[in-house]
């Protein structure tokens, strides 16, 4: 019988790749990537907990960060598609028009 | 049976997760979400969660890394358009920082083992019976939220200037 610790464990080093992936690296598709991983860290710890209390609502809240995380990368997908029909790039470093 | 399964999906869950933020590739990189996400799967299935393993599986799995990859080709990146990324020392840096979180957070989780579930949990008519009931204004609001990024997502891809 695994304790529910280790699915925990899983999730934390799921999650700080994810971070790191985030902070680190420079091409929006990665970081997009990146922030997927970090948002199924998080769902697998809901499920973990859910099983350790015996309360379904965690599967409840699973499905709907789910549906969530699709609407994000849809979105964030159509905005990257315009930033390189625009700049012909999707290096996060290049682009700091607000910055001047 | 549940131990060994539990340690094949961590091992290759985390080093596909690792994979996926290392490799210079954006197309690798997709394919080793994919295989993380079906680890994931895995393992919603070892919690007895069968609806969420079979919905991760359809949406994750299939939906959204469809998008991503999709785009992924339309853009048709070559690896010599980006820059390299970061320095040696900023990477060392950030995978100290993590591994010290890791290690930190860690011993504060609850050693406790589940007991044997009830026996219908996590099927969908457990999930739906809570979802409709308990939970019925997220639900709803949630269709809220996919009618906006419907069109959001419309309206940015066909527009033609920033």
């Amino acid at each position: 019988m695994i304790p529910i610790s280790h699915y925990l464990t899983v999730s934390a080093i799921l999650f700080t790749t994810g971070a790191i992936g985030v902070l680190m690296r420079r091409n929006a598709l990665i970081i997009l990537m990146s922030l997927e991983l970090m948002l199924n860290a998080v769902n697998l710890s809901f499920v973990a907990y859910a099983r350790m209390f015996n309360d379904v609502g965690g599967h409840v809240f699973v499905f709907l960060s789910i549906t969530v995380a699709a609407a994000e990368a849809a979105v964030g997908l159509a905005i990257l598609l315009t930033i390189f029909r625009t700049r012909e790039t999707v290096d996060v470093d290049t682009l700091h028009l607000l910055q001047r | 049976m549940e131990t060994f399964l539990f340690w094949v999906f961590a091992i290759v869950g985390v080093g596909c997760g690792i994979m996926v933020v290392f490799h210079r590739n954006p197309m690798s990189s997709a394919i080793y979400l994919i295989v993380t996400m079906l680890c994931l799967a895995g393992f919603y299935a070892l919690l007895a969660g069968p609806f969420v393993a079979v919905i991760q599986v359809l949406v994750y799995a299939g939906a959204v890394m469809v998008l991503m990859l999709f785009v992924i080709m339309m853009l048709n990146l070559r690896e010599e358009t980006l820059r390299r990324e970061g320095s040696m020392i900023a990477w060392l840096v950030a995978g100290l920082i993590g591994l010290v979180l890791v290690l930190y957070v860690v011993p504060l989780f609850p050693r406790t083992s589940a007991g044997t579930p009830p026996a219908a949990f996590g099927t969908i008519e457990d999930v739906g019976s809570k979802l409709f009931t308990v939970y019925i204004l997220p639900f709803e609001l949630t269709s809220v939220l996919l009618l906006i990024a419907i069109i959001g997502a419309v309206t940015l891809a066909t527009r033609r200037t920033l």
